[in-house]
This record gives C-alpha cells, structure tokens and sequence, in this order.
C-alpha cells in the first residue's frame, strides 16, 4: 500500500533513490540540492542501500563517473542544482551522446553571477539542447513520480537517454509537503530489479565505447540520437499510463488546467503553477474564461500537443523563470510560439521574464499577466517582451 | 627476472591496427602495462583525450581487445572510478563473477594539467584503479603545446624558442612527488623496455606489482613521441635511456611510503646528454645559451640528491 507522508521535495527524492537502489550514485554539494547526497549517503552508511556511493571531488567528476558507471552497465543517479550543472556541461553531451541512462535530479537555482542560490531556471534551461530528457515539477510529489517515471523512460531500449528530474529550489526542494509514497515492493515491481544494459564494459564481450567519430559517420549517430528523442514520446506517455495504473495520479507532457474554454492563457513551468492557478480559480469565480498550461516534459518538446491545446485561446502568455538574453524572449517562449506556428495562428503571444534569482512570484503578477492578455484582445495593443516583478 | 620469451608468447592487448605516427612510445607503454595482466583478468580501460586515444579507436575499428572507454581530455581517473565503483557494486550483488582490473591513461597534458583534480580525487577516494600518464612533454595531439610537463627550455608551438624567449621559462612538474603527497598504497615512475639496459623490465615489473596491490595506483612513463622531441625513431631509445642516465627521469618506486630507487647509475651522465639528442632543445646548445644548461643542470642535481636522500642512498 502507497503511504502518505511528508516530506520535503529533496527527502522525496532521496527516498525514492533509496527504494530504487541504484548500483552507484556519485554526486558532490551544493545548495539547494546538498540534501539529496546527504540523505543518501546516510542510507549507504546504514546498510538501507547496495549503492556503491562516490563522493567525488566535482561535478564534472560526478557526471563523468555516472558516465563511467552506466557504461559499466549499472544503475545510476545523481544530483545537483546551478553551477554545479553548469560545471557538468561538457559531459552532459557526452552522456547523452553515448547514450548512458541515468537520473540527474536537479533542484532549479539561478547560475552566477552574480552568485545567487535561490530558485530559477538558469540551470537546466542552460542543459535544454544537451541531449537529455528534461522532466519538470511542481510539488514534491511530482518530484518524486517524475523520478520514479525517470528510471523506466531513460532505460527504455527504444531510448537509452539520461535524464533530468527538475525541481525548484527551496520551494520544492526544501518545503514540507503531504505526499504519497509508493511501497517498495512497488517501486521494485515498476523500476524492475536492474537495470538490462545492451552492451556494457563489464560484460560478456569487451566493447569501446566513445570512439573519435569522423564525418562520415558523426552526423549518423546524432540523428540516432534525435530519434531516440522523438521515441522517448511514445515511451514518456507509456510509462505515464502504467505508473497511474499504479497510483491513481495522472502524468502527460503538460497539465492543462482549466483550459478547455479559455480565451487567455499562461505557459509556465514548476512551482509557480500552484501560485498561478489560484489565480485562474478566483479568476474564474469572476466570470473570466482563463487556463493554464503546466509544462512536464520539456525534451523531447510536445510540439504537436501543445499546439492543439492552445489552438483555441485568443491570447496566451508564455513565462520563463530564465532569461534568454537574445533580446527576442526566453527559451520556453521560443519553443511555445514556434510549436504554435502554422497550428495555431493569429493568437496574441506575449513572453514574461519573471522571478529571476528566488524573486518572489504573486497572486498579482498573475492577475496583472491575465489583465493584460484581457487588455491586448480588447484593444490589439501589447509588447511581446515583458519583464514582471522587476523594478525598472 | 621475467622471461622474454614467455611475455612475447602472451596475448597482445592493445592490436597494431592503430594510427599513432611510427615509433610512437605509448602504445609500446601501454602493451607492456597490459601483458602484467594475468590472462584470465578482464582490464576495463578509461582514456583520457590525447594521441592514443584518437588513434586506437575511430569508428567502426578499435585497437583495444579489452574494454575501452574515452569521455573527455580531463576526466579518465573520474570516468575509470564510476566503472570501478560499478564493479564493486556488481561484486555485493553477485552479478559478476569474472576479475576486472581498471586502468586508465592519459597523456601528460590530460594528467598533470587538466585532469590533475580527476586524478586526485580518484586517488584520494581509493578506487582499486592503476592510473598510467604516459608523459611525452606536451600536448602532442593539438600539435606539440607545452604542459606543466614539458621540461625547462624546450621548443614547442607554445613555448616557442624565440629571439628573445629561449622555449619553455618554467621547470615541469614533479607529479610523481604529488602523486606520493597522495599516501596511496603504489606510486612509481617508469620507462619504456629497453632492451640491453639493466632496467629493461622496470615498467613491466612496476605494472605487476601494481596490479597485485588493492586500491590506487600511479605510474608515470616518460614515453618517446618523435614528432615533439624531434629525434629519430630509430634511436629514440636512446634518448630514453639517456634521461634516465642523466637521472633526468630517475626510476624509483614508493610501496606504502617507502621509496626505493630502482636504478641508481654507476655515473651520471651530464644534462647535455639528454638536451643533444633531441630537436626541440636545440637551441639551448648554442654559446650563449651555456648558462641556461647550466641552469638546468643545477635543478636536475637538486631534484637528484633530493631523491637519494628520500631512498635512503644518502
Ligand atoms: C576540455 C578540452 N580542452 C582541450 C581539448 C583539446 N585537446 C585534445 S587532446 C589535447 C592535448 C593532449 O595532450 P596530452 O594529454 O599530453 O596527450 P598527447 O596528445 O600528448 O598524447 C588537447 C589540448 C579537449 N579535447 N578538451
Ligand atoms: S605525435 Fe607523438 S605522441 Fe602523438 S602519435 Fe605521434 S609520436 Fe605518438
Ligand atoms: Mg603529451
């Protein structure tokens, strides 16, 4: 039987890697994310665990011993938040590239500089085009199914991808919120025993893995690689069905809420949904016809599905907790608007820039992004390039 | 002593199918690290980003006959650690029954510069590794840079012997001695066989015995690469074997902390035996530049007495 508790988003995330029990976990500090190694190595210290858990000396130590692991065949996980990402960059690709599943949860916090350790998106958006499936959400709870979930998409024969489980810092990864758990029997059940790696270092065969690949067969294996992204779709929404089977909680690329009559919209992604849709219910109270779209699954983007899901609004506000500093928007707007185009056409789209650096997101910043988008449809007057809860 | 005939007889590990320049020294180091594994041990091998790496394994070929991965430049200690710790993990849950023994390589660029906090951090958590730098004194594969191993004066395309500057204006590194700060269980520092020469099997003999002993390992081998050095192929043992007569490159283990000197020769040969054999010091040897050799004679007797002494020869 599932059991409910409460926990914080990052206790969430390391009991769900203690019921998993990868084979190695090699991970390093650093704020808001400190907790999951913590909690974690504890459990190895305990004997709760058969991880072999590395404390390395890096991040891009951490990544390249995942890497290392996964190649060795094992389950793997790790965690980290703002720099320490950053600092795994270059080995990000790498794993994505020599396609090593593995988990990587990350609790959302502003890259330096200048040095900042509260919530935003920096970080992960930063790691959108490395080649990892990026998962995304609200609460502890979602934090918790996305890494549950993460397991079975990554190791999916048709994918064989790493991924990010991401989740915002301090709000999610340190608040204390009623969740429910899944029994270990279950997870064991869901996540299966081990994991089944194709090839791996240590097997039956000697294999070589990360060749110097020239141009005539590079491109052929990042289109391999591009496929298996487009598969993880079908694999995302699978693995989604099973786990509801499980536990009754219902898991898609996006959460649309309120969305099926909705004249004016916001695209956001994580905690300040929870926020935002109090909005839409008071909103709504009122008589406005508003929705909201909650982004889960950020890579592969569900191009298609978010297009249909906004084909029908008049007006819809596009907000990233991250700046593009393109000048033209930020990465989650580029990505909406250029899912919409050809689909759903004609639409007034704004972009707002918010809550940079743990800045506090209110109930008003929504109703002011809903009063605008109500103002624009009225009047056809509106930028597209917004910043909210800035001083100027 | 080992017997030639038998270590000729064993199989051969890293295949000649290979695209390092002839006369290149790192595969012969690497194959005579790899024939110390006893037949029946399978060898997981971490390669950092380098010469032997790019030329060992393009695809659809590899050279390697054992298990083989390359990530990136700066990270083979830490990628070996994760497929170590992998193992380990496997050995608790009864799911592999065969020995595996981690190794990695890396250049001296990939070891002594980039990668040197991998490598300490690999070292410091103990991971039953034997980490191998094969030093030739630069980044060779970038086109003969200098790195914190490349020896005092030489020429290369980043230290360039100018009208001004005569090539690299620092000593190399002593990784070897950091290595040893690092209290792991085996360090030592190595050359290639040469055959005819009494320390013809110290680097086979160095690779034995860290394969015997559990936990982290270092050695470093200076290893001939041709085209940097600017010496002949043919003779390029030579210039080998006179860095270590010259007790330029001494060989000397340290088991447990305790060093041992390996080769202490009847008489050291003068710097200049070493600097003439090859291209990239050529400069050094005009007139005027008497007083840089001799400069580097002084720092190579100074690191030499500070070795006795450390060996217990003092
Ligand atoms: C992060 C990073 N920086 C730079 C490079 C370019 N690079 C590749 S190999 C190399 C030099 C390798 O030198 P060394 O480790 O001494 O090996 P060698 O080529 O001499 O065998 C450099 C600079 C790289 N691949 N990655
Ligand atoms: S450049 Fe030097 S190190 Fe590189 S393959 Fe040629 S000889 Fe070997
Ligand atoms: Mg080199």
């Amino acid at each position: 039987m599932a059991k409910r508790v409460s926990l914080s988003g990052n206790e969430a995330v390391a009991f769900g890697m203690k019921q998993i029990n990868p084979d190695v976990v090699a991970a390093f500090p650093i704020t808001p994310s400190t907790e999951v190694p913590q909690y974690f190595s504890q459990f190895v210290a305990n004997g709760e665990v058969t991880t072999e858990f590395v404390p390395v000396e890096s991040e891009h130590s951490a990544m390249s011993a995942c890497i290392g692991a996964a190649a060795a065949g094992g389950r793997v996980m790790t965690a980290t938040a703002s720099a320490g990402l950053a600092l795994m960059w270059e080995v990000l690709y790498v794993a994505a590239s020599m396609r090593t599943p593995m988990v990587l949860a990350v609790t959302n916090r502003a890259l330096s500089g200048p040095i900042n350790i509260h919530n935003d998106h920096s970080d992960s958006m930063g790691a959108r085009d490395s080649g990892w499936i990026q998962l995304y959400g609200e609460n502890a709870q979602e934090a918790y199914d996305n890494l549950m979930q993460a397991v079975r998409i990554g190791e999916h024969p048709d994918v064989q991808l790493p991924v990010m489980v991401c989740y915002d810092g301090f709000i999610t990864s340190h608040a204390v919120e009623n969740l429910e758990m899944l029994d270990d029997a279950d997870v064991k059940a869901f996540v299966g025993e081990e994991r089944k790696a194709p090839f791996a270092l240590i097997g039956q065969e000697p294999v070589s893995m990360g060749p110097l690949d020239l141009p005539n067969h590079y491109f052929e294996h990042k289109r391999l690689q591009a496929e298996a992204m487009k598969n993880a779709k079908k694999v995302i929404l699978e693995v989604a069905a099973e786990y509801e089977k499980l536990t009754g909680r219902k898991y898609g690329f996006f959460e649309e809420y309120k969305m099926e009559d909705a004249e004016a919209a916001i695209v956001l992604i994580n905690s300040s949904a929870g926020t935002a849709k109090t909005v839409v219910d008071a909103l709504r109270a009122q008589g406005k016809k508003v929705g909201l779209i909650k982004v889960r699954v950020f890579r592969p983007f569900p191009v298609e599905e978010i297009a249909e899901a906004l084909k029908n609004v008049k007006a819809v506000a596009i907000m990233d907790k991250v700046d593009g500093f393109n000048a033209a928007g930020g990465p989650l707007f580029n990505e909406v608007v250029s899912a919409m185009y050809g689909k759903a056409d004609g639409k007034i789209v704004q972009n707002y820039i918010y809550g940079l650096g743990g800045r506090d997101v209110t109930t008003y910043n929504f109703e002011e992004v809903y009063s605008n988008l109500f103002n624009a449809i009225e009047t056809g007057k509106y930028e597209v390039y917004n910043y909210i809860g800035v001083r100027e | 002593m080992p017997n030639l005939k038998e270590l000729s007889a064993k199989k051969v590990r890293l295949t000649g199918g290979h695209r390092m320049c002839a006369g290149c020294g790192a595969p012969m180091v690497v194959n005579w690290i790899l024939k110390a594994l006893k037949d029946d041990e399978k060898a997981v091998i971490s390669n950092a980003t380098g010469c032997l790496e790019v030329s060992t394994c393009l695809y659809p070929y590899t050279a390697w006959k054992d298990s083989w991965i390359h990530t990136a430049f700066e990270n083979a200690a830490a990628t070996g650690s994760g497929a170590e710790a992998c193992y380990r993990a496997f050995q608790r849950k009864g799911k592999v029954n065969d020995t595996y023994k981690f190794i990695a390589f890396g250049g001296d660029g990939g070891t002594y510069d980039i990668g040197l906090q991998s490598l300490s951090g690999a070292m410091e958590r103990g991971h039953d590794l034997l980490y191998v730098c094969y030093d030739n004194g630069a980044y060779m594969n970038t086109g003969i840079q200098r790195s914190s191993a490349t020896p005092f004066g030489a020429d290369t395309t980043t230290s360039p012997a100018g009208k001004v500057v005569p090539g690299k204006q620092q000593f190399r590194k002593d990784l070897t001695e950091i290595m040893v700060g690092h209290h792991i269980p085996y360090v030592a520092q190595s050359v290639p066989v040469i055959p005819g020469t009494k320390y013809m099997f110290d680097l086979y003999n160095k690779a034995e015995k860290a394969f015997s002993i559990k936990g982290a390992k270092f050695m470093n081998v200076l290893t001939p690469c041709p085209r940097g050095w600017r010496c002949d192929t043919a003779t390029e043992l030579d210039v080998v074997k006179a860095a270590v007569e010259t007790c330029f490159w001494p060989l000397y283990e340290v088991e447990n902390g305790v060093y041992k000197l390996n080769y202490k020769p009847a008489e050291k040969k003068p710097i200049t035996e070493w600097l003439k054999l090859q291209g990239r010091f050529k400069h050094l040897l005009k007139p005027e530049n008497e007083h840089i050799v001799a400069k580097i004679q002084e720092e190579v007797d100074r690191r030499w007495e500070r070795l006795l002494e450390l060996c217990g020869e003092k």
